[in-house]
């Protein structure tokens, strides 16, 4: 038995520290470190309850968005606000430029770089993927990027800027949009959309979206989309069967994406992948488990919970806690897996709730999969939003900033499930948690000694005799797309 | 390999990553392509290097060693110092060394060392009250020289700590400041007295500001959204705040205020410890903070003026979040 540690473990947001067991070639055990405390949750305690729009987006320059959706909504809660129709459109296409820009960025710039490496070179792929997506050398980098920076426009229209912005507010956003703009925001996913159809798929986002069987994905990467870097993927995927790798069988977990008349977008709740059932979510139930944080034990509902790190804390491994579906949950009490495919197998996709049935659990290919069919979903989600801005009608309703009591705002980021817990007395915060979407993948091991979800998936990995630079354990870490800055706050 | 290249090493510190997220939006052609165009090469970054685990370790070993030449150190995110002045709330993950440890050992082996983004300029947010992490910038501890690496501390080159401030900076004064560090015409005198290259810090947020006809006639909006002048009650910085924030695009055509809420002032220390962002704080009326280098007197004399003259399409539109009344049609302008 040897155990390695893995760090920097770089192209991720943010610290990662990886300890593995390893007997033989295989990881036995894993240990998940998150080496960076900021304290936010200190910090929000004690400022006036609208000073967490400035603060909370701060948690993390890759989802502020998010966050800052997050934190609007549960002072929407506290001050019994409702948002405008148009707000709530807006606030949607901010948000779904920022979940596209880093849908994107994770593939291209994150995760496809590690098939690059020479320890493939024997891979009768190798000499395309390295010609393609070679870390900053890659041809489809130049191409990615422009992409990337011509949706973020969407930001300078609605947000003002990204990441940080004051644009989202209980009541709505706070630019309006006219005739010129609502035209702008409509080219700008139109570019996108060509930019998805020509290099990601190859096809329309119809086709892709029309998918519901792993035989007809097959299909489409040796047919229709065989020039797209879907396909490119998949023929990778297929050779080194990335459906074996990082194989887990939690609950998936989604609080609900995007604000819709009917309700959102992609459903809340969970989902089963032992049996593939659905069940609604409670949140109330949510606990986090400080056992192994470097943080004091207390309360573990995040509404009462306290933040006070304790570095010298016996037997603690990591800055963040273990969250937990808390008992009472329909499908037991412990971790769950948050992110694009559990958004995905939740709201019903056939094909993601195909690739987790076909082998049981959630695997690093069907999360990849899992997030370019999102690109195409939100896409033509967000072509409809932006359709439907009337120009005439306000943006943002004017909101009270003194509300007392508690709120709770529950989101999806681009990885997963969001929740931020508020309680304010005379306008000022008496209380602040947040649970990231990282935290619950990410998690160390509970009171009970469970692991979280990427410790589980990490254990069976083959090394392959390249120990710690082994490509497989970069694979299975970089399929979650960690967010370690929003883990420990 | 380009050997004159200008080598680049980036360590996140207390960070939330958005700086690099900023950057990487810079570029026609992408940020790869635009460091290539200004002869900078990274010889690591945590966001978008092959080279992980002791791979990386290695690249900072040599440079620690010398063997490596490291012409520009860039820190993204505050030194957290604690607890207890021990750095342990930020390890390098995988080093076994703080992050407090690493930047002080690389900072004296670069010729020049960047901080980039306010929290590694003068701590940011993390340094917010109250302070839990004992976070500092670079060469500051909010407006207070020190910080780090001491307030003695000079690169190889001589230089202090270069300060592109901003929560998050303009991808533009990123590259533009390593581009003219590159180049070798960023010295001493292209810095204020904050550290903050002084083609970004010699403006004010507020010039170039969409709104200025409705700071002229002080039209005021009372809500957000609307599309009056936000300094009288909407607490807006920006005739406090430096930065060419509105003369340039930010993601495209936006700004703080173009996107119609108030400029915090990001690019100043201690940022973080305004409270009520939103509300402008007064004395008698007036508010506390008055635009630099304006007189009192005059300042209050000129407002009471321009609220005497404001056209009503000014003051209505003011309080509207579009616009209600348009300017009146001239036949043809008058020459």
């Amino acid at each position: 038995m040897t155990r390695l540690l893995l760090g920097p473990f770089n192209r991720v947001e943010g610290d990662l520290e990886i300890a593995l067991d390893i007997d033989g070639d295989a990881v036995t055990s894993a240990r998940v470190m998150t080496p960076l405390y900021r304290g936010f949750e200190q910090i929000l305690v004690g400022r006036p309850s609208a000073d967490a729009l400035a603060i909370a987006p701060r948690i993390c320059g890759i989802c502020s968005v998010s966050q800052s959706m997050a934190a609007a909504s549960a002072l929407r809660a506290l001050y019994g606000v409702t948002p405008t129709r148009n707000g709530v459109l807006a606030a949607n296409l901010a948000h779904a430029a920022e979940n596209l820009a880093d849908h994107l960025t994770h593939f291209y710039i994150f995760f496809m770089p590690d098939f690059a490496r020479a320890q493939y070179s024997g891979q009768e792929w190798h000499a395309a993927a390295e010609a393609r997506f070679k870390a900053m050398k890659g041809d489809a980098a130049p191409a990615v990027l422009a992409a990337r920076k011509r949706l973020l426009e969407i930001m300078g229209i609605l947000a003002g800027k990204w990441p940080h912005s004051l644009a989202f507010q209980p009541g709505g956003t706070t630019c309006a949009v006219d005739l010129g703009r609502k035209t702008q925001l409509i080219s700008i996913l139109r570019d996108f959309r060509r930019f998805l159809e020509t290099v990601v798929f190859a096809a329309p986002l119809e086709a892709v979206l029309a998918l519901e069987t792993r035989q007809a994905l097959e299909r489409f990467c040796a047919g229709e989309g065989a020039a797209g870097d879907l396909a490119a993927f998949w023929r990778i995927a297929h050779s080194l069967d990335l459906a074996q790798l990082g194989r887990i069988a939690h609950p998936l977990m989604s609080f609900g994406a995007y604000r819709e008349e009917a309700g959102p977008l992609f459903a809340s709740g969970l989902f089963d992948p032992a049996n593939g059932e659905f069940a609604p979510i409670d949140a109330t139930l949510i606990r986090e488990d400080s056992s192994h944080a470097f943080l004091r034990d207390g309360p573990e509902e995040p509404a009462r919970a306290r933040t006070e790190p304790d570095v010298d804390k016996p037997g603690a491994y990591s800055f963040a806690r273990a969250p937990r579906l808390g008992s009472g949950q329909r499908f037991g009490a412990g971790p769950a897996e948050v992110g694009a495919i559990a958004r995905q197998a939740v709201h019903g996709r056939k094909l993601i709730r195909a690739l987790i049935a076909e082998h049981g659990g959630s695997n690093v290919f069907a999360r990849v999969i899992a997030r370019l069919v999102e690109l195409a979903a939100v896409t033509t989600a967000a072509e409809s939003w932006a359709l439907a801005l009337a120009l005439n009608e306000p943006f943002c309703a004017p909101s009270p900033v003194e509300g007392e009591g508690e709120g709770v705002g529950l989101v999806e980021a681009a990885r997963g499930a969001l929740g931020h817990w508020i309680s304010a007395r005379q306008g000022k915060i008496r209380n602040y948690q947040i649970i990231a979407p990282t935290t619950w993948n990410f998690s160390p091991r509970d009171a009970n000694g469970e692991p979280g979800p990427v410790e589980q998936a990490l254990v069976g990995t083959a090394l392959s005799g390249e120990g710690s630079r082994a490509a497989a354990v970069q694979h299975v870490i970089r399929s979650f797309d960690p967010c370690m800055v929003c883990t420990a706050h | 390999m380009n050997e004159s290249a200008f080598n680049i090493l980036w360590l996140q510190a207390g960070s939330c990553g958005g700086c690099t997220m900023s950057v990487l939006e810079y570029g026609a052609g992408g940020w790869f392509r635009e460091l290539e165009t200004s002869g900078l090469r990274l010889l690591w970054h945590p966001g978008v290097s092959e080279e992980t685990g002791d791979e990386a370790r290695a690249i900072f070993s040599r440079v620690e060693s010398g063997e490596t030449r490291l012409h520009a150190l860039c820190v993204e995110g505050a030194i957290l110092c604690g607890p207890h002045g021990t750095g342990k709330f930020n390890r390098l993950s995988g080093t076994n060394r703080t992050v407090l440890d690493w930047a002080r050992s690389l900072a004296a082996k670069a010729d020049y060392c960047v901080a980039i983004g306010s929290c590694a300029a003068y701590g940011g947010v993390p340094a917010s009250d109250p302070d839990p992490t004992e976070a500092s910038g670079l060469q500051f501890r909010k407006a207070r020289a020190g910080g780090a690496l001491g307030a003695d501390y000079v690169s190889q080159r001589g230089l202090p700590v270069i300060n592109v401030a901003g929560c998050a900076p303009h991808p533009g004064w990123i590259m533009e400041t390593l581009a003219g560090l590159a180049l070798g015409v960023l010295g001493r005198d292209e810095l204020d007295a904050l550290g903050r290259p002084k083609f970004i810090s010699d403006h004010l947020a507020h010039h170039g500001c969409s709104r200025n006809e409705f700071y002229e006639f002080k039209a005021s909006a009372e809500n957000l959204s609307q599309l009056g002048c936000m300094m009288e009650h909407l607490g807006c910085k920006a005739t406090q705040a430096t930065g060419d924030c509105n003369q340039r695009g930010w993601n495209g055509s936006g700004s703080c205020t173009r996107g119609g809420f108030a400029c915090i002032a990001c690019t100043s220390p201690g940022f973080e410890d305004i409270r009520d962002y939103h509300h402008t704080p007064k004395i008698g009326g007036v508010p506390v903070g008055l635009p630099l280098d304006m007189p009192k007197a005059w300042f209050m004399a000129l407002a009471a003026l321009s609220k005497s003259a404001t056209p009503a399409r000014v003051r209505e539109n003011a309080a509207a979040d579009h616009i209600v009344v348009p300017p009146r049609i001239a036949q043809r302008p008058k020459t």
